[in-house]
């Protein structure tokens, strides 16, 4: 699974870093980016979808499912 | 509400709402439900005229809309005429006053980047430790009594002293804080001259504060404003005090509102009370429900050029006010809106607002709320509302509870 923080539509409110730290890194403006490139380690998918659905800016995006 | 106005019933809460009937301000989401059926973007012409979106789309549409939404008048009710005067004429000498929130694109962007620094998840671990010794040493002060006010003895003690500590002014001051405040955001709504009196006591504040600073830096926020430069200037006095001053009043009894919901929410629901207490580890999912079901701030829009949004067409001149607390009990976006789940996986809610504006604080506003409850929980235990009768809420911007009675057994 690979999945992408859209840097236009980050308005850094840090939802997905809460939820799911081991995938997001953020800066000191709170914009978000997915670490490791996007590619979400096996396991992790679960945490992957609820950075998803908790995005108010619906910012976050899978880019590859497999 | 202490300050409830005199006005006429509402007879049709579709073309005649007003956002400070007492019943309103106690419980909004009958109206809103009802809206959000029949008339999903009402209209009023009271406290200055305005347009109340109910549907969580709307409201996202609504935020993307810059700057034919303009942040330029983003307070609920418009100032009194002789205070209009006078802003209009500051705004053509120094421009936005309290940017970046009354700031539009492209003025916007650069004061957002001064101030969020500040309120980063970094910044804002910092100030757990202090956080955390400030609940503790409140709940000393009165669990002895086995009684307690949980908003104006523990919520509203815990917001002024933590914004006070970012911003590096004085925390013993909080009552003076809460008080102008008030002054500005609760009571100065329906009675202006508190708002002018205010607001000059705030301003006037800040000056002194950065008119010291100028003399003798020091390491803290006002400090770091002065050194500041947006696009390779330093900014002007009128400039970091309106910045100043909009730390302070949006950090007070916003996030004092939503530690008292929370607080007389668990004080009236045995069961979500009890899960707490032996399920600590719903902190963070119960805060953020929490801030869904009992969103406590409204922000406002003007309207610059002609906009049509759900089937409602604008015109310059109109203003909208952002009902972020209604989108957030949508049913095309929540499922089960009306219930506090407080173990809820999927919450994308938008009670710190939505788009560039982004409320810069919701860091530091989530934290207060996790160490206030945690703090709260371990050591109060359980407890239950004392006086249903006594409980008080303010409304219109920033809705919450300002009197919440509890008793529980001393230790």
């Amino acid at each position: 699974m690979r999945i992408k923080v859209d840097p236009d539509l980050c308005e850094g409110h840090n939802r997905c870093f809460a939820l799911a730290p081991a995938l997001f890194e953020v800066d000191d403006y709170g914009l978000s980016r997915a670490l490791n490139d996007g590619v979400v380690p096996p396991g992790r998918e679960e945490q992957a979808r609820l950075a998803i659905d908790n995005c108010p800016e619906f910012a976050i995006s899978v880019v590859d499912e497999d | 509400m202490t300050d409830a106005p005199e006005t006429c019933p509402v007879h049709d809460w579709a073309t005649d709402y007003d956002i400070f009937d007492p019943d309103y301000v106690r419980d909004p989401v009958p109206v809103w439900d009802d809206l959000r059926e029949r008339c999903p973007i009402a209209h009023t012409e009271r406290w200055g005229g305005s347009w109340l979106p109910t549907r969580y789309e709307d409201l996202q549409a609504m935020v993307k809309m810059v700057p034919a939404l303009s942040s330029r008048s983003a307070v609920v009710v418009p100032p009194p005429p002789e205070l209009r005067e006078q802003l209009v004429a500051e705004a053509k000498k120094y421009g936005s006053e309290n940017p970046p929130i009354t700031a539009d694109p492209p003025e916007h962007k650069p004061f957002r980047r001064l101030i969020l620094p500040f309120f980063s998840p970094r910044a804002v671990e910092a100030q757990i430790p202090y956080t955390r010794a400030l609940c503790n040493s409140l709940i000393d002060g009165f669990i002895d009594r086995g009684e307690a006010d949980a908003a104006a003895d523990y919520a509203q003690q815990i917001t002024p002293r933590v914004i006070a500590h970012v911003l590096g002014i004085d925390p013993a001051r909080a009552d003076d804080f809460v008080e102008w405040v008030r002054g500005i955001l609760e009571l100065g709504q329906t009675q202006p001259e508190m708002r002018i009196k205010y607001r000059g006591i705030i301003r006037d504040f800040f000056q002194e504060m950065v008119a010291e600073r100028r003399k003798t830096p020091r390491d803290d926020a006002i400090s770091t404003l002065i050194e500041a430069e947006v696009e390779g200037e330093k900014l002007d006095d009128y400039k970091i005090v309106g910045v100043c001053f909009l730390l302070l009043v949006a950090g007070i009894d916003t996030t004092w509102s939503s530690i008292s919901s929370s607080l007389l929410h668990f004080a009236t629901h045995d069961r979500d009370r009890a899960r707490m207490l032996a399920e600590p580890e719903l902190l963070p999912s119960a805060v953020e429900e929490m801030l869904r079901f009992y969103s406590p701030v409204t922000m406002a829009r003007k309207v610059m050029e002609p906009v049509e949004i759900g089937g409602v067409e604008m015109v310059p001149g109109d203003k909208v006010l952002l009902n972020f607390p209604a989108a957030n009990r949508d049913p095309e976006a929540f499922e089960r809106p009306d219930e506090v789940v407080l173990d809820r996986q999927r919450n994308r809610h938008i009670a710190f607002g939505v788009g560039i504006h982004r409320c810069a604080g919701s860091n530091l506003a989530r934290m207060e709320m996790q160490v206030a409850l945690r703090t709260w929980f371990d050591r109060i235990g359980d407890f239950e509302l004392a006086d249903p009768d006594a409980v008080t809420w303010a409304g219109g911007q920033v809705r919450g509870p300002r009197s919440v009675p509890v008793r529980f057994a001393a230790p």
